[in-house]
């Protein structure tokens, strides 16, 4: 499985469109197996629609999308269905089913496989909530009864639930306070290392990108820029330039001076 | 998908029985090593885990294994040769610690049954409460708004208009045709055993004015225009936009609930009598078909049988109900709670209190003009 490619995602000429509005043109992007690839871009640059076309939300205009070395547009549903359950997506207010406690919700995935015994889902989710370091009794809650935070790593356990290998967040630490947005961008990293996983984050955190970001895709000119963060900072475009020169850039330590 | 799920089993070596698992240890073989591992553990507890073998693991595998080997409590089996790269993850697992279930609610006693009934009482009665004093803060703001005209809004009262009333017609309209269909019918049908055939006319005429033409109008007016209401204003609740219209000043009684209920109460009044008309042609075609008189001679019945007070009788009732309808659409919409869940559950209460009330208020209103003899 993992002598196959080193990219686990690759996208070639992703076309992208709504009326005449061009999003993508063109747009060639990997993600390396085991990295975390940070996605930025200005509003309305499409991230959130780069996002959504890869896990199928969004239905491209022209291009080919190849997720763990399968090419996404030819698969049949059976296919499309098991191939969705080898990633995780976090939205970006956690999308928690709200008629469901945090325990049934991350037993949801799991249902849906049909064949494991409740005392094992009810174990495995246990798992998951203490995996995200959350309390053992949060399990029992309600989403309205969580705060911000908490629903986030909530939604995160859900997106773990059936153990992925790629992890697809967005904006994870937004409407979060700096402390907390550190300690979930800690714990991103670290479930990353532990669990093997390969992490696709829209961010607009610079921090996040500092800390834990490997490579960093810069969505410009209907097209990607990736690279590391040192590769993109000597970069000339006008946006990147004033993207990792500004004054938040300055402040996240950045730029030395 | 090449690998070989998992395995575990139990070996007698040297110096006692050991575990040895291989294999992959992943969610996607999980229900089935589940069963492995319940058949496996019945022996004596062994000596050793040894997991040279294992190919792959994940979170789901690791946390199967440590609970077969009891990870964390007194007795708990050692893990032998485990590969590199799954270190970090079992280290992980194994932090998350032996007790993970979060314990589940208690089962429900009859005690809880009663208290659930206690406090739904309470609830009605407390919701009354509140939908009475609502209906006292409407009035202040229209006596707000009456003194200075100027902030009356007309422009969504002309929307509400169009929405509750013209775009209701159509829908309005075919019930009370198909009512008077049936009425008639019916009427036809039992009052010719009397020989009585020809006061069909009589029924259809003052049951359609009197009764069925409001009743049926407020019904789906409640159903369409009430829930509307609800979800229009919980859905600006859940957004935040009715916090916005307070901080700005503006009263969203005045805003959101003055203009629709003056909407509802110029729209059904004029949705009623277009329902009398509907639902008195109805009955005509039928009558028509069925008794053997043709169409004039059903007007000029129509016209001995029914007296314009049965028509006000009908058309009283429309702006009270009007009134009843709006005024819970509003109430709920405002009572949303943040949850786009809750905008469904007011939305649901606020039809069913809608049609409850005005039938209700139709019962009094007979009883009022039997007193009255009208």
């Amino acid at each position: 499985m993992a002598a196959q490619s080193s990219n686990v995602i690759e996208i070639r000429g992703l076309v992208n469109r709504f009326g005449p509005q061009v999003l993508h043109d063109g747009l060639d992007l990997d993600v390396r197996r085991g990295e975390v690839l940070g996605v930025v871009g200005g509003s309305g640059t499409g991230k959130s629609v780069l996002l959504r076309t890869i896990i199928g939300l969004n239905r491209p205009a022209a291009g080919d999308i190849r997720v763990l070395g399968r090419l996404t547009r030819e698969l049949d549903d059976e296919a499309w269905r098991k191939l969705q359950t080898r990633w995780g997506v976090l939205f970006q207010n956690g999308a928690l089913f709200s008629s469901l406690t945090v325990a049934e919700n991350i037993q949801a995935p799991m249902r849906e496989r049909g064949d494991l015994p409740p005392e094992l889902m009810e174990e495995l989710a246990g798992l998951k909530i203490k995996l995200v370091g959350l309390p053992v009794e949060a399990g029992g809650k309600y989403p309205s009864q969580l705060s911000g935070g908490m629903k986030k790593r909530a939604g995160l356990a859900r997106a773990l639930a059936l153990d992925p290998e790629i992890l697809f967040l967005d904006e994870p630490t937004a409407g979060l306070d700096p402390i907390g947005a550190a300690d979930f961008d800690q714990l991103i990293r670290s479930l990353q290392q532990s669990l093997g996983l390969t992490v696709v984050m829209i961010t607009h955190d610079l921090d996040s990108l500092v800390t834990i970001c490997d490579r960093i895709a810069v969505l410009v000119d209907k097209k990607v820029k990736v690279g590391t963060l040192d590769e993109l900072m000597r970069d000339t475009h006008p946006w990147i330039q004033s993207y990792f020169h500004g004054p938040r850039a300055r402040a996240a330590g950045i730029v030395v001076g | 998908m090449a690998d070989q799920p998992g395995w575990i089993k139990l070996v007698q070596g040297p110096d006692g029985a050991e575990l040895r698992a291989g294999g992959a240890w992943i969610v996607e073989h999980a229900a089935a090593l589940d069963r492995l591992i319940a058949e496996t553990a019945k022996a004596a507890p062994p000596k050793a885990l040894d997991l040279a073998e294992v190919t792959l693991l994940d979170s789901a595998g690791a946390w199967l294994l440590a609970r077969a080997t009891s990870q964390g409590e007194a007795g708990a089996v050692p893990w032998l040769n485990l590969a590199a790269e799954f270190q970090p993850l079992a280290e992980r697992v194994l932090a998350a610690g032996p007790k993970v279930t979060p314990e589940r609610p208690r089962p429900r006693t009859f005690v809880d049954w009663v208290a659930d009934v206690g406090e739904g009482a309470e609830e009605v009665f407390s919701e009354t409460l509140d939908l009475v004093a609502f209906f006292g803060e409407f009035v202040l703001a229209l006596g707000r708004v009456i003194l200075r005209p100027r902030r009356f809004r007309w422009k969504p009262l002309l929307v509400h208009i169009e929405q509750t009333g013209i775009n209701a017609l159509p829908i309005v309209g075919l019930i009370s045709f198909l009512v008077g269909v049936v009425l008639a019918y019916q009427g036809a049908d039992q009052l010719r055993r009397f020989g009585a055939q020809i006061f069909t006319v009589n029924m259809v005429g003052v049951s359609v004015l009197r009764e069925m033409g409001i009743l049926l109008t407020a019904i789906v007016v409640a159903g369409r225009s009430g829930s509307a209401f609800t979800a229009q204003i919980g859905t600006m609740q859940v957004s935040e936009e009715v916090d916005a219209l307070r901080t700005m000043g503006l009263d969203p009684m005045e805003v959101l609930a003055i203009p629709r209920v003056a909407a509802l109460v110029i729209s059904l009044p004029l949705l009623t009598f277009f329902a009398d008309l509907m639902g008195l042609l109805g009955g005509g075609v039928m009558c028509v078909l069925l008794v053997d008189i043709t169409f004039s001679q059903y007007l000029g019945l129509l016209n001995n049988a029914v007296t314009a007070t049965h028509f006000w009788v009908g058309m009283v009732k429309a702006p009270v109900f009007a009134i009843l309808i709006a005024l819970v659409g509003c109430f709920e919409g405002l009572r949303v709670s943040g949850s786009a869940e809750s905008v469904g559950k007011m939305t649901t209460r606020s039809v069913v209190e809608g049609i409850f009330l005005v039938i209700i208020f139709d019962a009094l209103f007979s009883v009022l003009f039997s007193i009255l003899s009208i």
